[in-house]
């Protein structure tokens, strides 16, 4: 837990240091003012990359849980599809992204609860609506859906 | 570096702050989910802390997996939050600069105690109505710019570069069409 709070330490401060905590600066992007936002996914994606690559090739497991260090690759479908498009849909109106949203409170801007406020209730809304479905379709069991 | 083989006009236009306060962000970014992978090898992502801690707090099926990683979860969130404020208290504060470190002039700046916060500009309207569309799309689509963005890409998975391709597209076209429209800010 202490690694895992240091490890949020970390990726809080980048995003604060790195502007993606202001919503102004993700909407500069996506409106081709400031390309710099590539900079900060690019370079995440590229230190996260040489991590995932070369950590398994020297360890078996990890210390803390013991887990392998194995790619947890998420299946494709529609849906990925159809999320992904909701998701840019709410990103670029708001200029939000979870991990983005929790930094941005932790910057001191406190007008990000609304966008909190909304992740919440479209989570749920979206956990709702799955719970109703899979409980029609199983006939009240629980079965996982996917 | 790359940055003299490109005409300085053109670097001005694409990147008017210049590259490093967004390059050593990201670094930082990676190095925070490196840091979690390392000890634990858990691919950190931070959307699924809105269903993991929803599960405090509502029965419902969908909800209940996500039980097991709850409690992981609201720390790693916690640490962003307190990573930010470091930041805020540093950096945003004055007390520490940097060659690397460029401040913007975006949002409202205000002294509170010493500290100095950062106040969006956007409008609450926007914040909520697109808090709750990400809310919605990120759950259905498996994940956010730090999962699919950062560890989905950073692993090379397909479905992760696709969904990255998706949200950026239509985050650009959004963002477009809503600029066009003249909201502002």
């Amino acid at each position: 837990m202490p690694l895992i709070f240091v490890g949020g330490l970390l990726f809080g401060f980048g995003l604060g240091f790195s502007h993606m905590a202001r919503p102004e600066v993700v909407l500069q992007f996506l409106q081709f003012e400031d390309f710099g936002l590539l900079f900060v996914m690019g370079g995440a994606a590229a230190v996260t990359g040489i991590a995932f690559a070369v950590v398994p090739r020297l360890f078996d497991r990890a210390p803390l849980t013991g887990d392998t260090y194995g790619r947890r690759l998420k299946s494709f479908d529609r849906n990925v599809l159809i999320g992904g498009a909701v998701f840019g849909v709410g990103w670029g109106l708001s200029g939000i992204c979870p991990g983005a949203a929790y930094a941005s409170l932790g910057v001191g801007n406190v007008t990000i609860l609304w966008a909190l406020v909304g992740m919440f209730v479209g989570a749920y809304f979206q956990g709702y609506w799955r719970s109703q479905r899979s409980a029609a379709v199983s006939g009240g069991t629980n079965v996982s859906d996917r | 570096m790359a940055t003299e083989l490109i005409d300085p006009a053109l670097y001005e236009t694409l990147f008017p702050v210049g590259i490093s306060r967004y390059a050593v962000g990201g670094v930082l970014v990676g190095l925070g989910a490196v840091v979690i992978y390392l000890g634990t090898a858990i691919p950190a992502g931070a959307s699924t802390f809105l269903e993991s801690t929803l599960s405090y707090v509502s029965d419902q099926s969908r909800f209940e997996r996500y039980r097991r990683s709850r409690d992981w979860r609201v720390v790693f969130t916690l640490g962003i939050v307190a990573g930010a404020a470091v930041y805020a208290l540093t950096f945003q504060s004055g007390l520490i600069s940097s060659g690397l470190y460029q401040s913007g002039t975006t949002g409202e700046l205000r002294e509170v105690g010493g500290l100095t916060i950062w106040l969006t500009d956007v409008q609450p309207w926007r914040l909520f109505l697109g808090g709750v569309l990400v809310g919605i799309g990120t759950r259905i689509g498996k994940g956010c710019t730090s999962g699919h963005g950062v560890c989905g890409v950073g692993s090379a998975s397909k479905t992760s570069i696709v969904g990255v391709i998706t949200f950026l597209v239509v985050a650009i076209g959004t963002a477009q069409v809503v600029m066009a429209l003249g909201v502002s800010p």
